[in-house]
């Protein structure tokens, strides 16, 4: 560009209300999308404390410019406004301060974004069984999605605990989504990712010079989760003098970085996760007691598959639905076995474990329903879950009884035998039971499993009962 | 005839938020506009709801405020509250305004200055 930008019509270009203020907080300039919003006039509220122009929440409570002039960093705040109409909008404010060549304040910045779509559209998308991406319907579940919301609208440092691959990241992500520090960085930090040494300059920062190697100054994740939320994955592998560090954190939410004695005092939400006992950890002299009471100020516990009661079925159709659709497969759903299958399979792995299957099972099949031989193999070689409860009866509708009668057959060879039973040694005991019962006879016996003929006959053939 | 006016506070300001503001001025006037008692009201939190109770309890009959919601305004109005709303500035000065009748809605009754000059 060789001429300047006329400024006044730059912002009045921007779709966002924006006020320029003096140091004294007094309106300079204010685009024409803040006065749609406002109803003000760039007339009427020159000169005037910002204050009794923008009429926010914020500005009564907490002025976002006198937090800013300490140390120069944005801030940004979920908040609501009065315009002239008498309306109440809900609004995200940003407050920046204007920085002249020789680092002088000499005004701020405020953006003011109007939120009520976003806000609707958040609505529809909480809809029933889910939390913003977690889905589930269990008992469980639904207490944790009551639980949710209310603890996302709170700073409280929150402690995520569940077996891996439950969800842990997810809860942590969608608690920063719904906070009022949606608009601030979420930062993630494994802490057994990284050896110990890098470990804190990674979430401290270092000062140039701190140590060997150290030629610039590094900023550290939590100054980069500066009005954001910090997530401490693994933080039962946080080696136990950066759980000193972080206690300290915690205690008075200034960091100082390696080698530097100035602190930095970070606006800083913290969440915790891990898949470890931190209490047993505790016992074992491996983790602080007191860094474990700070950060369990609120615990989420995330409850394993095998124990969420109807759950495995909902996420089954879920990552069907959204694995076909990703995948273009015509894909109608799955077959009665290889339902069967997936609901009795213990699932170690979690929703981790059962959404790679789904996804393994759409790549593979070629057909109108996936099939067993679509589903990875070491399942159908697995231990059956021993927590059958609800999920079996979340078969559809027509085969209900026929699947009770296959889980009768079920639980009696269970009993008969005490050892854990690969999927195929139990189908080929079913057969056999059911044949014995009808002294043979192939067409009776496929009646009492709920199968066609065809496919007792193909599963004899499969477990060579008839030889 | 005893009029009384009540002006939600912010320092020495009329509040800018009906709803947030934490303490109220209760002005007394006598016939001739004569200031026979004046006395503030810290209120236990910010509420609008319950400050319109307060204004309804107290007989108040003109209200001195800064924003307002709809919802609110149109209540008081129909409890027969005149209402003076979207004012900005000295509390001291709306109520001088209201005495000589001068008093509008969305009057901005504080000095205008951009850094640091008059304008």
């Amino acid at each position: 560009m060789k001429n300047p930008v006329d400024f006044v019509h730059l912002i009045n270009e921007i779709p966002l209300g924006i006020l320029i203020l003096d140091t004294d907080r007094r309106v300079i300039l204010l685009n024409r999308a803040f006065e749609i919003l406002s109803g003000f006039s760039h007339s009427t509220a020159y000169g005037v404390q910002c204050h009794n122009i923008l009429r926010s929440a914020a500005c009564i409570s907490n002025c976002p410019v006198l937090s800013i002039q300490d140390d120069n960093r944005p801030v940004s705040c979920k908040t609501d406004m009065i315009n002239l109409d008498r309306q109440r909008l809900p609004i995200r404010m940003t407050t920046a301060a204007l920085i002249d060549n020789n680092n002088q304040i000499t005004g701020f910045i405020e953006t003011v974004e109007d939120i009520r779509l976003s806000q609707h559209i958040e609505k529809i998308k909480s809809s029933a069984y889910s939390f913003a991406n977690i889905v589930g319907r269990s008992p469980q579940m639904e207490k944790i999605f009551q639980t949710l919301p209310v603890l996302s609208q709170s700073d409280a440092s929150i402690l995520i605990t569940g077996e891996t691959g439950t969800g842990k990241d997810l809860v942590a992500e969608a608690i920063h989504q719904t906070s009022g520090r949606e608009a601030g960085p979420f930062i993630k930090i494994n802490c057994g990712a990284l050896p110990e040494t890098l470990l804190e300059s990674e979430i401290f920062g270092h000062q140039k010079g701190a140590f060997t190697g150290a030629i610039e100054n590094k900023p550290g994740r939590f100054k980069l989760a500066h009005n954001g939320t910090i997530f401490l994955t693994e933080i039962g592998d946080l080696p136990l003098s950066l759980q000193v560090k972080l206690l300290t954190f915690l205690d008075d939410k200034i960091i100082y970085p390696l080698g530097s004695t100035a602190g930095f005092r970070a606006n800083v939400r913290i969440i915790a996760a891990t898949h470890r006992n931190l209490e047993q950890m505790v016992e074992r002299g491996l983790f602080r007691k007191d860094l474990l009471f700070r950060l369990n100020v609120a615990r989420i516990h995330l409850p394993p598959l095998r124990e969420r009661e109807g759950d495995i079925r909902l996420l089954i159709d879920h990552f069907f639905n959204s694995y076909t659709q990703q995948l273009d497969k015509k894909i109608n759903g799955f077959s009665k076995d290889s339902l069967m299958i997936l609901l009795n399979y213990r699932y170690d792995g979690n929703i981790r474990e059962l959404k790679n299957i789904i996804e393994y099972a759409v790549n593979i099949s070629n057909n109108s329903t996936i099939e067993i031989n679509h589903l990875p193999a070491y399942l159908l070689e697995a231990p059956l879950s021993h927590s059958t409860g609800p999920d079996l009866i979340y078969t559809s509708t027509g085969t209900q009884n026929s699947h009770l009668n296959q889980e009768n057959f079920l639980h009696n060879t269970k009993k008969s035998s005490g050892e854990p039973e690969t999927w195929s040694l139990v189908q080929r005991q079913i057969i056999m039971d059911a044949l014995k019962k009808t002294n043979g006879k192939k067409n009776e016996a496929a009646k009492i499993l709920g199968w066609g003929r065809s496919t007792l006959w193909r599963k004899i053939k499969q477990f060579k009962i008839d030889s | 005839m005893i009029h009384k006016i009540i002006i939600p506070l912010f320092h020495e300001e009329v509040a800018p938020r009906f709803d947030l503001a934490s303490e109220v001025l209760v002005i007394l006037l006598s016939k001739g506009n004569v200031i026979e008692e004046k006395k503030t009201i810290v209120l236990p939190r910010p509420s609008a709801d319950e400050l319109c109770h307060l204004l309804l309890s107290e007989n108040v009959n003109t209200l001195i405020c800064g924003a307002i919601e709809e919802e609110y305004y149109q209540f008081l109005k129909w409890k027969k509250i005149n209402i003076y709303d979207s004012i900005a500035g000295n509390w001291a000065l709306a109520l001088e305004h209201w005495q000589k009748n001068v008093l509008k809605c969305k009057d901005i009754l504080l000095t205008k200055m951009a850094e640091g000059k008059y304008v």
